[in-house]
């Protein structure tokens, strides 16, 4: 023990200061946001319009375009103009916050909200029409509900990739930062199997998870076993796992390219559930899928033996292997089956985004490491319960705050985390230091 | 494929800006990691910061550039303080999880909408040259020779790094010749028993944390001043590539940062002339010039993890003198 | 490397208490006092003591079985843990909350039970650190050599001649971590004498030493106080604790169970309870002699050591207090 505690409590104070700071300075400037007409004017396409009102153009209604990953919003200029740049030819989904109409007026013909598809030439016009009517709002008490349940699906999805990264921590010490791009490589063999080989998806999804299982296997079998074998420090195997993130998620790039690619069926009909509240059939299934797969490991750790021998290695691998159990057939197995959630969780994430692009797991690694921190280091439930949290906070904070900033709360959480109770919700003190 | 032309691309990158920019920020991070045992994974905010608060307070606040490069060195101590008062007690690893996630943190912050007016959002900040470019003594013209012939901007910016870099590089190495860095190398290896010998660990980490930190936003400036401000370019992946620039050099030397990013930056240019000429030639027939830049990163990961495993210690550290402490 | 010189028998400070010698007894002439000072993990309490006074220029030794709480009580004094609550002074100045690095500076400086040389600095560079007060030591003074070099010049040779009474002049520009066990814990108690401390506590200071150094450690040891310090040092080794310490305290489960002068205290029945405590798992009956089976070496070596303290005379030396 060292004089940790000391400042704690000084600290926390002064933490919820700047935190406090923070979030005024970014509601403060949401408050005045910048007149800019263009956003994105480097990206190759480019989806535009006029915002007019009986001829009379608007000034300062918010455009927002979300799709294929890609998230940007603009103000129309003083003739009502507006554009966006967009990296890729696909479907994107345009909104007029109708809030920033001038009073009395909405949109008049057809929703708010519109699909737009990038034709050939690369660029796309999209003009709404602004009349005197009633306005198309989303009660507040909708968004929440749905961006509860959307807060629920990513959370499950986070999990997935949560508990493994949890698990091998546990059991290994290492802080693996190569999960972000096990999360990427479940996603890329589903797609491989489901357009190149042309398999059903149905069929397509298990096998890539069972590769990506593989994939965990080869990865302890040929580099972490050899390098703990070597005796590296956990330092140094963390750096080893950031030069192997890189070098994958760069294979990655090399061979799908830059772009996103879609999976089958990631656009399907919407289902009104109620009011504006509305999921897919994916959506559906992918939490149905992430609440059986954790429930099925939460047994597998509880009931098993193997399950029960990994908790006691995480507890304390050289007890454990005084005990008799064989820690190296252990950590293999967690590698295993952390690589195949971390896949699943891929597959799901491809869905949810929707798309699938190389770095699509190092954008949310760091969400990944939050959960696990907030849940509690090496304790697998824990991740559990730190994920969910975490997938709800990022969509609730959306209703707030705007999307591009959607991560910084639950970063900012992380750091909290770490600072106040390093061991977690879940974790137990002894194991920290 | 005009080999001359590659060779002296390549020996043009030796004292380009972005090679400049890299050191200084190895350089950050050697006092940082190398000397002061902290694991320091958010370097790329650093220089973000550097570089936003020097285009910052000459576009939006009308300072010379040379304010803007000291606006640049105070935002890093700000930066510093914040993230270093509350985390400098964590362990290793949770302190690289933290300053990963604060660099994040920054980087979408001066990504987002919100603060277009002053950041410029996706699109970055540009435009900001005259006042230095005003401040050139140089008269217009080329010179040099070879490789190493540019305009008297180019020098300029060249010049002004490099000096920069040499004045660095001179307080890295008395420094650390020091009682203070005598304290601080000791800090690197067991706090606890600095500690009991009567010096305040914390704020000896603290001052290391801001003196790197001061070099990491000069690397910032450095690699923005001659071009733009691109967020993209501040992600995670900078961070990896400058610790792969430190250890490629010796994360506990002071010329190791030096040398690494040389090699860095000698080879990644060399690479991405030759690479794809070989495509073109029809030499590496099963890949496109995309894929061909794409290899370079590849590389650059496996050397890291090649580096960190066999040479802990870089090419001018000493095996003795154990890198990676704990 | 063991020492030349025959060991020397020196004078043991006597009357250094006032009252019976019970727990918690005043001091003469106290440098260090702690009064309820407490420290738990979990539910267990750790260090759990009333009150506690160090007489000034003597040579203390803390003792107790494993788990006792000793260093934990070490490193609550030195700042290097929190207690839960408890106030203690240092020559009559509150060290409560005063963080480690400070209690040091104010002269009463700890070696580790886990040594804690610093491997990859030379052993000068090591002795060096240990000194107070250096110009150098600030960022900015440490740019300029001109401002620092002399005091540097000073430390080193303060540094070399302690270094030779320590006999580890011959390796000064050696990297600690090439040193014996035996020899850095000769270097960190020469590193800790680079500050002048007043008080110096030593956490096991004969753990993993080579036999043909324990001598010349103990000269050291006795050197100290010769020189005007004052030594609280924490050891299992009762033949050492026997031959230098002045005053014993005895701890068990956290608590001073007893403390006097040393061959008063090893006779002291709380004491023996005290290690007893530390040998559950061994068969009391047995070792007793109520029931009949087999001991074991452990076992064997206790029951002696109680036949041993059954024979022994009344505790002597009741005459030396007051």
């Amino acid at each position: 023990m060292t004089i940790t505690g000391r400042l704690r409590v000084r600290n926390l104070r002064w933490l919820f200061v700047v935190f406090a700071a923070l979030l005024a300075a970014t509601t403060l400037f949401s408050a005045s946001p910048a007149f800019a007409d263009v956003v994105g004017e480097d990206e190759p396409f480019r989806i535009s319009g006029n915002v007019k009102n009986q001829g009379v153009p608007l000034e300062g209604v918010l455009i927002m375009v979300t799709g294929g990953g890609h998230d940007a919003q603009v103000r129309t200029d003083a003739a009502g103009q507006w554009r966006i740049g967009v990296p890729e030819k696909s479907t994107y989904t345009v909104t007029l916050d109708e809030s920033t109409l001038p009073d009395g007026i909405a949109v008049v013909e057809g929703s708010n909200a519109q699909e737009v598809e990038i034709g050939p030439s690369g660029r796309i016009t999209l003009n709404y029409f602004i009349g005197q009517g009633e306005r198309n709002v989303t009660s507040f008490a909708d968004q929440l509900i749905s961006r509860l349940i959307n807060g629920v699906n990513f959370g499950l999805m986070l999990g997935l990739a949560a508990v493994g990264i949890s698990l091998v921590f546990g059991t290994t010490g290492l802080s693996n930062f190569a999960h972000a791009e096990m999360v990427t490589f479940g996603a890329i063999a589903a797609l491989l199997l489901g357009t190149t080989v042309a398999l059903p998806i149905w069929a397509a999804i298990p096998i890539a998870v069972i590769v990506s299982g593989a994939f965990g296997w080869a990865m302890d079998a040929g580099l972490w076993k050899p390098l703990r074998s070597k005796g590296l420090g956990l330092v140094q195997l963390m750096i080893v796992s950031i030069g192997l993130s890189l070098a994958l998620r760069y294979i990655f790039q090399y061979f799908i390219g830059g772009g996103t690619l879609q999976l089958p069926g990631a656009n399907t009909e919407k289902l009104t559930l109620f009011g504006a509240v509305s999921m897919s059939w994916i959506d559906i299934v992918s939490m149905a899928i992430s609440v059986i797969v954790i429930i099925a490991f939460a047994c597998w750790l509880l009931f098993t033996r193997i399950g029960k021998a990994t908790r006691a290695v995480s507890d304390n691998a050289s007890l454990a292997a005084a005990s008799g159990i064989d820690v190296d057939k252990v950590v293999r197995i967690v590698w295993i089956v952390s690589a195949a959630m971390a896949g699943l969780a891929g597959v799901l994430y491809a869905y949810y985004r929707p798309g699938i692009k190389w770095d699509m797991g190092a954008q949310i690694l760091l969400l990944v490491f939050a959960s696990v921190t907030l849940g509690g280091l090496g304790t697998a439930f824990g991740a559990l319960v730190g994920s969910i949290i975490v997938g709800i906070m990022v969509e609730i904070s959306g209703l707030w705050i705007t999307s591009d900033l959607k991560f910084v709360g639950a970063l900012g959480i992380l750091i909290l985390v770490l600072l106040v109770r390093p061991q977690g919700i879940l974790g137990r003190k002894e194991r920290i230091g | 494929m005009d080999w001359l032309q590659i060779l002296s691309n390549t020996a043009s990158s030796i004292i380009g800006p972005a090679t400049i920019g890299y050191a200084l920020a190895a350089i950050g991070l050697a006092v940082h990691f190398g000397f002061a045992g902290l694991l320091n994974m958010g370097i790329a905010a650093y220089m973000a910061i550097g570089a936003y608060s020097y285009a910052i307070s000459i576009l939006t606040f009308g300072l010379p550039w040379w304010a803007g490069i000291l606006v640049a060195m105070g935002g890093s101590v700000v930066f510093s303080l914040i993230l270093g008062i509350p985390t400098l007690r964590l362990r290793g690893d949770y302190l690289a999880i933290v300053t990963i996630a604060a660099a994040e943190i920054v980087r979408l912050l001066f990504l987002t909408t919100t603060f277009d007016k002053y950041t410029g959002s996706a699109d970055g900040l540009s435009g900001y040259h005259s006042s230095f470019r005003d401040a050139n003594p140089i008269p217009p013209g080329t010179y040099g020779f070879g490789p190493w012939t540019y305009n008297e901007t180019g020098w300029w910016v060249r010049i002004v790094g490099l000096v920069i870099l040499a004045l660095a590089v001179l307080i890295v190495y008395v420094s650390m010749r020091s009682p203070w860095g005598r304290v601080l190398r000791g800090i690197r290896e067991d706090e606890d028993a600095v500690r009991a010998l009567g010096k305040n660990v914390f704020s000896y980490k603290l001052q290391a944390l801001v003196l790197g930190g001061v070099f990491g936003s000069l690397g910032g400036v450095v690699y923005a001043m001659p071009s733009n401000v691109n967020p993209g370019v501040y992600g995670t992946s900078l961070t990896f590539f400058v610790w792969t620039a430190l250890l490629l050099g010796g994360a506990a030397t002071v010329f190791g940062p030096l040398l690494g990013a040389l090699i860095y930056w000698g080879v990644m240019t060399l690479l991405s002339n030759i690479l794809p000429a070989l495509v073109t030639s029809g030499i590496l027939p099963f890949m496109s010039t995309t894929q061909a830049q794409t290899l370079r990163f590849i590389l650059v990961g496996v050397s890291l993890m090649l580096l960190v495993i066999y040479r802990p210690q870089g090419i001018l550290g000493n095996k003795k003198e154990l890198t990676f402490v704990k | 490397m063991s020492s030349d010189v025959a060991p020397r028998q020196r004078v043991k400070s006597t009357g250094l208490h006032i009252g019976d010698a019970v727990p918690g007894v005043a001091k003469v002439d106290p440098i260090l006092i702690a009064d309820s000072v407490t420290r738990s993990f979990g539910g267990l309490k750790a260090v759990d003591v009333e009150h506690l006074e160090i007489p000034r220029n003597a040579i203390t030794a803390l003792i107790g079985p494993n788990g006792a709480g000793k260093t934990t009580l070490f490193n609550l004094l030195t700042g290097f843990d929190k207690p839960d609550h408890g106030t203690w002074t240092f020559e009559g100045r509150s060290l409560a909350g005063v963080p480690a690095f400070k209690v040091a500076q104010r002269g009463q400086v700890r070696t580790f039970q886990l040594t804690k040389s610093l491997g990859l600095l030379t052993v000068l560079e090591n002795m060096k650190l240990g000194a107070k007060g250096q110009r150098g030591e600030n960022f900015w003074a440490g740019l300029f050599p001109h401002v620092w070099r002399k005091q540097e010049d000073a430390f080193e040779v303060k540094a070399i001649e302690l270094l030779t009474r320590f006999k580890l002049d011959t390796k000064k520009d050696d990297f600690a971590a090439s040193l014996s066990g035996g020899q850095r814990k000769l270097l960190e108690m020469a590193r800790a004498l680079m500050s002048d401390p007043t008080l110096v506590m030593l956490d096991e200071p004969m753990a993993g030493v080579n036999p043909a150094l324990t001598q010349s450690l103990l000269e050291h040891i006795l050197d100290l106080k010769d020189q005007g310090m004052t030594v609280l040092f924490v050891e299992h080794d009762m033949h050492m604790v026997r031959h230098i310490a002045d005053w014993v305290v005895v701890m068990a489960e956290g608590r001073v169970v007893a403390e006097g002068p040393p061959h008063v205290v090893m006779k002291d029945p709380a004491v023996v309870d005290a290690y007893l405590g530390a040998h559950q798992d061994v068969d009391l009956g047995v070792v007793t002699g109520r029931y009949a089976g087999e001991l074991t070496g452990e076992a064997s070596e206790l029951a002696s050591e109680i036949q041993g303290l059954d024979h022994s005379p009344d505790p002597a030396g009741k005459e030396q207090t007051t």
